[in-house]
């Protein structure tokens, strides 16, 4: 039992994990889909 | 600390989620993905003594050129030398050696320019850095398919995703550091090298911290995996120099090279040649956001078509990938003649979109025939597909290009040969799909032995007993 919670991941530590990788990847996509738009003006 | 990177010391504990795996995975490929962004940094560099204009003295584009061709050359040796020693070493070994020769070659980078010597760049970028994009493309991958068993396809997709999606992080953030670096006499590409060394180094590491491999026998909770090989899906191990003795090996990397090659050419010439088939309507600022969109495409399709697979199988989606791609390269030239920009425009964005999908999907492909064990050095020495596509695609559309221009054709209509021999190539592909069947049984491995070992010993064996 003790083993069980010393190697559980708990939902924080997966936001913020995801968060880590997530948040610039969002970011850099978002500014080329702006300068994406260029395409159709 | 060497105990620390070792595999025996990164096997989850009860309760460790298996969904920490692929932002780990993701930290290495998002950072080293920063290689389809370089391209910022060569204008800049050619005007490091002249700051405002080239110098005498100053280097030629055609110079800095060899610094990404050298990366991706040894992006491929990288990945085919060290895939074994990167099975076995495990994924956190892998991943902090790629972090280090990433960091270090953008800091022996930095020195090259500081000196101004353009073969401590070559050495740094080139050499170093290509020997961490190999090395880091391939650490996550076997681990991704053992922790899922069940999607292996969107795991591996979601990894080679990052590598895509690489160069939307760092293109802005080079961009930004050089204009914070930058002075009147002093063109801030050193110091931009320094601090994206950092930061990469500090990504790439914590993303060796939190990887896992998983534990032996454990299996996603529900996942019952199938008692017997299905046709194209083997339950059994190729050791990695067999698999190179397979024709399923040889099919798969025609397969990928093939697919690479009819994307890879198109990329790279997309802004120039959307100009060109369309003059007067597609301009150059909307080119490049042309260019935008096929790169969001490229990191799409390496996560939706790798997720797909998984449902249709990697061998139909290959034949997708070589029918559709068939049939839209077909169509590109009557786009161009009607001028139906639209239509061009749709046609390559599904393609570039499946020339991502060949790279993310191929993973599971080679885990299908050649079990898990050793796929990702199975994978590392299908890379060199990759470096070999990279020299003839490019070569291919800007040949052919301008061989038609210098023979009158106008410009409007001078890709259309390069289209007709892009859709042609993926017949070949097509061809060399249909004939993949399951790896015959004496490559694969019993127990540890190698399946060409044992299999020998097997047969020696039965000559001595008769």
């Amino acid at each position: 039992m003790q083993t069980t919670q010393e190697g559980a991941t708990s939902t924080l530590q997966l936001i913020i994990a995801w968060g880590f990788v997530g948040i610039p990847l969002i970011a850099g996509v978002t500014q080329t889909l702006i300068n994406s738009m260029k395409l159709f003006q | 600390m060497a105990s620390f990177l070792d595999r025996e010391n990164t096997v989850a504990k009860p309760g460790y989620s298996r969904w920490m795996v692929p932002p780990a995975a993701l930290c290495v490929h998002l950072c080293i993905g920063q290689a389809y962004a370089y391209s910022v940094f060569n204008l800049p560099m050619t005007k490091l003594i002249g700051i405002t204009q080239s110098a005498p003295g100053d280097w030629k584009l055609t110079e800095l050129g060899w610094i990404f061709s050298l990366a991706i050359f040894f992006l491929g040796v990288s990945s085919a030398l060290f895939g074994r020693w990167v099975e076995e070493g495990g994924p956190r070994k892998a991943m902090f050696t790629a972090a280090c020769c990433w960091a270090g070659g953008f800091f022996i980078s930095a020195i090259g320019v500081h000196l101004h010597t353009l073969w401590l760049i070559y050495l740094g970028y080139g050499v170093l850095g290509g020997i961490a994009l190999g090395i880091g493309y391939i650490s996550p991958v076997s681990t991704l398919i053992k922790w899922f068993p069940d999607r292996p396809g969107m795991a591996t997709g979601m990894a080679i995703m990052g590598f895509g999606g690489g160069a939307f992080i760092a293109s802005p953030l080079s961009v930004w550091l050089m204009s914070k670096f930058n002075t009147t006499t002093h063109i801030g590409v050193m110091e931009t090298f320094i601090v994206l060394g950092v930061v990469y180094f500090f990504f790439m590491i914590v993303g060796s911290i939190i990887v896992r491999v998983p534990a032996p026998g454990w299996a996603p909770a529900g996942y019952v995996a199938p008692e017997t090989s299905k046709k194209l899906i083997t339950r059994n191990d190729v050791f990695v120099y067999d698999a190179v003795k397979t024709p399923q090996f040889w099919l798969i990397w025609w397969v990928l090279c093939l697919n690479v090659t009819a994307g890879i050419g198109v990329l790279g010439q997309a802004s120039a040649m959307s100009q060109e088939m369309f003059p007067g309507h597609i301009t150059p600022v909307a080119a490049a956001g042309f260019v935008g969109l096929m790169s969001l495409f490229n990191m799409g399709g390496r996560f939706c078509w790798a997720s797909l697979s998984d449902y249709i199988g990697r061998r139909n989606t290959y034949f997708v990938f070589m029918v559709l791609g068939f049939l839209l390269y077909c169509t590109v030239p009557f786009a161009g003649n009607t001028g139906n920009v639209v239509l061009f425009v749709c046609c390559f964005l599904v393609i570039i979109s499946m020339y991502g999908g060949g790279f993310s999907t191929v993973p599971a492909y080679l885990k299908d025939m050649f079990g898990v064990r050793y796929v990702g050095a199975i994978h590392g020495l299908l890379l060199t597909a990759w470096s070999m596509a990279g020299i003839f695609g490019p070569v291919l559309v800007n040949y052919i290009r301008e061989y038609n221009v210098t023979h009158g054709v106008p410009k409007a209509q001078a890709y259309n040969t390069t289209m007709y021999i892009m859709a042609g190539l993926l017949v070949i592909g097509f061809i060399c799909n249909l004939l993949v069947k399951a790896v015959h049984s004496r490559y694969h491995m019993v127990g540890d032995k190698p399946g060409s070992v044992a299999n020998g010993a097997l047969a020696t064996a039965d000559s001595a007993k008769a």
